[in-house]
């Protein structure tokens, strides 16, 4: 049995070696990749890639957490039948249902010849290679990464608790607000976690739905890496990113403390 | 009145989910280049498909790496969540806090992070890396699944195993396997899709000489819509379908 922890010692080393592999990769240990990445453009990049991100996220919470609290009351049969629904993007390729996206987002694709047809726009829209693309491809890809946790949460959460609540004369905002918002928390959390990162490191989304004017983190360090094979600041863009990762999670871990649930799926 | 808009708020966000692959299906059946009116029911792309020689070797070569990609990372997960289950051990905390971090990371910090330990290890990129890289962000998911099915076990059937003067290893090949099973086929089920469906991890590791399909996918698309890859995508999403649909069945049977 112990010999199943040896992968995992590998795997931990995998994900942890970034951290050293700027100077063993370059002997004379330089923090002049880091400097580098002062620099403004990449700074620019970063900035915009986590603004996106930050909307991304509360987009996806605001749609997600309605949905997921509905989900979570309904009972019976239908309920199975539509966690399955929902369990199928998620593990659906995330490359295909962004490309399904390009034939709705095109010029003349299907939200544009409806608005077209509705009279609300006059000529064809162009969405397909904006930001606004991008953002659809995003929340339509991440969506499912934020309900899932959401709904095990709300699962989990004493429906005794709120009617304890309305009997002691909260009104709803109150009862949302005191009691069902804190109980979830944990699940807002992971979610949100679930949904940032990877908003910021998808990067054959802007590449697909945003053409070359959009550009992620994700874009920066594919470029850095395969392109210009810069391996050291690619590197250096991935630490910073593990340390984004890590503080989350601490962030995370300290929002659970005491809880017996600190499941994250 | 509220039934009402619950339900339509509902069916909005499953509509978001599903119509643009509806229509990327429907489209794979139009007997038409570029226009976007139907011009007749047509299996002319999926032919064209079936046709590309250069195709069939990519989607051999990812059935070939999710079979053994999906199966020796259900061996290893198994095996690490039956210990994190079943023994108390040094770092046992900390391996589980390890899991996490491993399933929360982007794909591309671990794409990166495996690139440079391959390169390192002077493992040349193809075959091998592409299927160590799928065993490693398989695990993960992997130890979940078990773990969780095992963590709805009924503890005393091991000591009651225990008293009858059962081993360890005959616990294991009497009780545990045969209760766990279900979770053990999700799980290799899930792990395949997976490794048929990863871009980003993949786009890091892979070689020149073992091409696969999600990448041939990704070259393709980069290049514009066209009817070819709406077939193509079209059977891909069909079989991701059938096999998180069957996955699912199983892991929810009750025990």
């Amino acid at each position: 049995m112990v010999f199943a922890l040896l992968p995992f010692c590998l795997v931990g080393l995998a994900s942890f070696l970034s951290h050293s592999d700027d100077h063993l990769l370059e002997l004379p240990f330089t923090l002049l990749n880091y400097v580098q990445l002062n620099n403004s453009i990449y700074l620019k990049v970063f900035k915009e890639s986590l603004y996106l991100a930050a909307i991304c996220t509360v987009i996806c919470l605001i749609l997600g957490y309605p949905f997921a609290y509905i989900i979570a009351r309904i009972e019976g049969r239908l309920k199975g039948l539509l966690i399955l629904l929902l369990i199928i993007p998620f593990w659906t390729s995330s490359l295909i249902r962004t490309y399904s996206m390009i034939t709705i987002l095109k010029p003349k694709g299907i939200i544009s010849s409806a608005l077209m047809w509705l009279g609300i726009i006059d000529k064809p829209l162009q969405l397909l290679f904006t930001d606004t693309a991008v953002m659809i491809g995003l929340v339509y890809n991440l969506l499912p990464y934020m309900i899932i946790p959401l709904l095990t949460n709300i699962e989990r959460l004493d429906s005794r608790l709120i009617d304890a609540a309305r009997d002691l004369g909260a009104n709803r905002i109150t009862t949302f607000r005191k009691v069902i918002l804190p109980l979830t928390m944990p699940g807002i959390w992971s979610g949100c976690i679930l949904v940032f990162l990877p908003a910021m490191t998808i990067f054959y989304i802007p590449d697909l739905l945003g053409g070359s004017k959009s550009i992620l983190l994700g874009n920066v360090i594919q470029n850095q890496f395969l392109t210009v094979q810069n391996w050291p600041l690619g590197s250096a863009i991935n630490v910073v990113f593990t340390f984004i990762l890590i503080v989350l999670l601490l962030v995370y871990w300290q929002s659970t403390r005491g809880r017996e649930h600190r499941k994250l799926l | 009145m509220k039934n009402l808009s619950t339900s339509s708020y509902l069916t909005s966000i499953y509509l978001f989910f599903y119509i643009p692959i509806i229509i990327l299906i429907i489209y794979s059946f139009n007997n038409a280049q570029y226009s976007l009116l139907w011009h007749g029911f047509s299996l002319r792309w999926y032919q064209e498909l079936f046709a590309d020689t250069e195709l069939w070797v990519a989607a051999g070569n990812t059935f070939i790496l999710g079979i053994s990609a999906a199966t020796i990372a259900m061996c290893l997960g198994a095996l690490a969540a039956i210990s994190l289950y079943r023994y108390q051990f040094f770092g046992r905390q900390l391996l589980y806090g390890l899991i996490f971090i491993l399933i929360l990371s982007p794909d591309i910090v671990m794409g990166i992070s495996l690139l440079i330990l391959f390169t390192f290890g002077k493992i040349k990129l193809g075959y091998w890396s592409l299927l160590l890289a799928h065993i490693t962000f398989c695990i993960p998911y992997v130890v979940v699944t078990v773990y969780s099915r095992m963590a709805s076990f009924d503890e005393y059937i091991f000591e009651a195993a225990r008293d009858l003067g059962a081993k360890d290893t005959i616990i294991l090949k009497r009780i545990i396997l045969p209760l766990l099973w279900p979770a053990l086929f999700a799980s290799w089920l899930l792990s395949f899709t997976l490794s048929i469906d990863d871009v980003i991890i993949s786009y890091f590791v892979a070689g020149p000489d073992f091409e696969i399909l999600p990448l041939k996918i990704y070259s393709m698309v980069r290049l514009g819509v066209k009817p070819e890859i709406n077939a193509l995508c079209a059977i891909t999403f069909a079989i991701t379908l059938v096999l998180v649909i069957i996955s699912q069945c199983v892991a929810r049977k009750k025990p």
